[in-house]
């Protein structure tokens, strides 16, 4: 592999990595908050995509506004989700919310299904996602460049929310110790909407971006980026956020260097990532950034 | 009589009762109606096994669907005739010892038997390293490697001819292999669930810490009920791979898996007769409920018929059950001779359980 090729293999593993970590921070804030596994957050990012798809091509909004619209009605989605189905079993056995989220999940790619249909369905991507670069030997896409660019953005606003803000104070307090944060005063169940809109809205960017990459969306398409961005948030440690991004590059970057060192690896691609998974979950449960939890008697 | 001796011979009655029932449909039923039937026993077989480590070890895994697999392969590699297996690997020949030699009829049984054990071993590999994790870390990590296998068997074509799968395995599995099966599961399971070992898993199932302090070895008996349950998904696999001839990695997809979840939580997460008599009951009302996915009429208005609304009614049920039934139609209950007897027997007797019978405390 010569330099070329691989600065051309790393540029397409960043901007896949770069949709990983998007869709990570939505497990891992889910995660550190509830301690439990949004399986229906790949479905979240499908509804992403699909809310714009249908705001282009059947109201014909412009595209920038049509991706804001999506955003916001997939953060409400992901919010009905929490509201409709995880409250009610959140004082439950942690077994039965993770029975839930599975039976969620289920029930929005089989929504999915039934509603639009099994077809894949060709999404329009905006002129400048689609044009293309040479440096070079390199060819880049406007994609490879505008995906890392936008992520980094919606990174530092996500950052500045947790972080800077007072709704975000509270979510790092709620992960911390929800019980002491009720005493506090804090409307926890306010707070944990908050988290799954944040969280439903960076899928949501996620799955359109994803869609103007990859330009076909059908109702399973959350179904693999979704299980490798977990294992993105596990490689970064679960419940950090600087490590669900970093995962996301690795996982990214593996996926891409996978099939690039050896061609006959294809098949294997996402066996490759499963096996990462499983590595890391039994050898650093707590992935890079990630603190140990103490187990509660 | 002693009470012991009298519930093995009413067992023994109604395993031949079971039989006879059987002789009949298969005399009298058509072939389709059959095929359901066997189905059905073979769900028994899987959600049974299934149970025993997420309902009464208490240990959620997510990987049946993997361990399945491994028993569905090792019967279509060991009883597919071996002109067959030429005519199926044509691009790659099959690897050794499965290419020159094939299992006849009388040793189904025998090949079932080695599916079971493929999926054991699958499970013991899986499991020694996982299950060390809890909760959902564990199943990431038993879906990660059922995963892996369908990765394998959709790449290792030499092994399982690919993603075209194989084709032309002998129909061997008549409805009285599957209920003598399904039979089989459900009493070996019984019973380890209510020997001591699964009095231990139960404990783990319940505190896990504080069975590690009552002296427990955790891990071994997490171990156990997990290469178990492998071992009883190996011959589920088996079985479904003789009763439609065919196997393939689509076959054994995470919504294998999916059903499964949902026959243990409705019939109740700890509770093996639940989970046999759910199975059955949820194979023959989802064939019965094939009508909303077919074009439907009602006077004016036309339906037209749309896939995967089964799957829809199916996965709302799931969740919905989480919600309000989280016990399931049995909760942690099982369906006994104590309250059979209670119930039919002779009410003058003495010390009958009330229905259902509780056999523990919860």
């Amino acid at each position: 592999m010569n330099a070329a090729v691989f600065f051309q293999q790393l540029i397409n593993g960043m901007s896949l990595g770069s949709l990983y970590a998007l869709l990570a921070i939505g497990y891992t804030m889910v995660y550190g908050i509830l301690r439990f596994i949004n399986f229906a957050h790949s479905d979240i990012f499908m509804v992403g995509a699909y809310s714009a798809f249908f705001f282009i091509v059947i109201f014909r909004v412009p595209w920038p506004l049509a991706a804001a619209f999506a955003v916001c009605l997939t953060a409400l989605v992901g919010v009905t989700i929490d509201r409709v189905a995880y409250r009610p079993v959140r004082d439950a056995p942690r077994i039965s919310a993770l029975i839930t989220a599975v039976g969620v999940s289920s029930f929005i790619e089989n929504l999915g299904l039934v509603t639009v249909g099994a077809r894949p369905k060709a999404f329009e991507s905006p002129q400048f996602m689609s044009r293309v670069f040479h440096i070079g030997p390199v060819t880049i896409t406007g994609v490879a460049i505008w995906v890392p660019i936008m992520t980094f953005v919606l990174l530092a606003v996500m950052m500045y929310v947790v972080y800077r803000t007072k709704i975000g104070m509270a979510m790092r307090s709620v992960s911390t110790d929800i019980e002491a944060t009720r005493l506090m005063g804090v409307d926890v169940d306010k707070v944990i909407s908050y988290t799954f809109a944040l969280g439903s809205a960076l899928a949501a960017a996620g799955g359109i971006l994803w869609a103007c990459k990859y330009p076909k969306i059908s109702p399973l398409m959350g179904v693999y980026p979704g299980w490798k961005a977990f294992t993105a948030a596990v490689v970064g440690g679960i419940g950090s956020i600087p490590g669900a991004m970093i995962g996301g590059f690795i996982i990214g970057l593996i996926e891409v260097m996978t099939v690039a060192i050896s061609p006959g690896l294809s098949g294997y691609r996402d066996g490759v990532i499963f096996l990462v998974l499983v590595v890391f979950l039994l050898v650093r449960p707590t992935g890079i950034l990630g603190e140990t939890l103490k187990e509660k008697v | 009589m002693p009470d012991k001796f009298r519930k093995t011979i009413l067992t023994v009655i109604f395993i031949g009762f079971l039989f006879v029932v059987a002789w009949l449909a298969d005399n009298y039923l058509d072939e389709y109606v059959m095929r359901v039937v066997r189905t059905g026993l073979i769900y028994v077989i899987a959600a049974v096994g299934y149970n025993l480590i997420n309902g009464i070890a208490g240990q959620f895994s997510l990987g049946p669907n993997g361990f399945m697999a491994l028993g569905g392969y090792m019967v279509a590699l060991l009883m597919l005739p071996v002109e067959q297996k030429e005519f199926v690997w044509f691009l790659q020949p099959l690897i050794w010892p499965f290419r020159v030699f094939s299992l006849t009829k009388p040793f189904f049984p025998l090949a079932v038997a080695l599916g079971g054990v493929a999926g054991a071993l699958g499970a013991l590999v899986v499991g020694v390293p996982s299950l060390r994790l809890r909760g959902d870390y564990l199943a990431i990590a038993t879906f990660g490697f059922s995963q892996i296998i369908i990765v394998l068997a959709n790449n290792l074509i030499p092994v399982t001819n690919g993603a075209l799968g194989i084709k032309g395995i002998p129909e061997y599995a008549n409805v009285y292999r599957c209920l003598a099966w399904a039979i089989v599961t459900v009493i070996i399971t019984s019973n380890l669930a209510n020997s001591s070992y699964g009095r231990a898993m139960k404990s783990v199932r319940d505190d896990e810490v504080a069975a590690e302090a009552m002296g427990i070895p955790i891990f071994r008996h997490k171990l156990l009920a997990f290469v178990v349950s492998g071992f009883f998904a190996g011959v589920a696999g088996g079985l479904m791979a003789s009763l439609i001839t065919t196997v393939s990695p689509s076959l054994f997809s995470f919504s294998m898996t999916f059903n499964l979840l949902i026959i243990i939580v409705l019939g109740g997460l700890g509770s093996t007769t639940g989970s046999a008599i759910t199975a059955f009951a949820f194979t023959l009302l989802s064939e019965a409920l094939r009508f909303v996915e077919s074009p439907i009429t009602i006077g004016p208005i036309d339906i037209p018929g749309i896939a995967g609304m089964r799957m829809l009614v199916f996965s709302l049920l799931l969740v919905l059950l989480m919600i309000f039934y989280r016990r399931g139609l049995f909760g942690k209950k099982e369906l006994s001779w104590d309250w059979v007897v209670s119930r039919f027997g002779n009410s003058n007797r003495q010390g009958v359980g009330t229905w259902p019978h509780k056999t523990e405390q919860s």
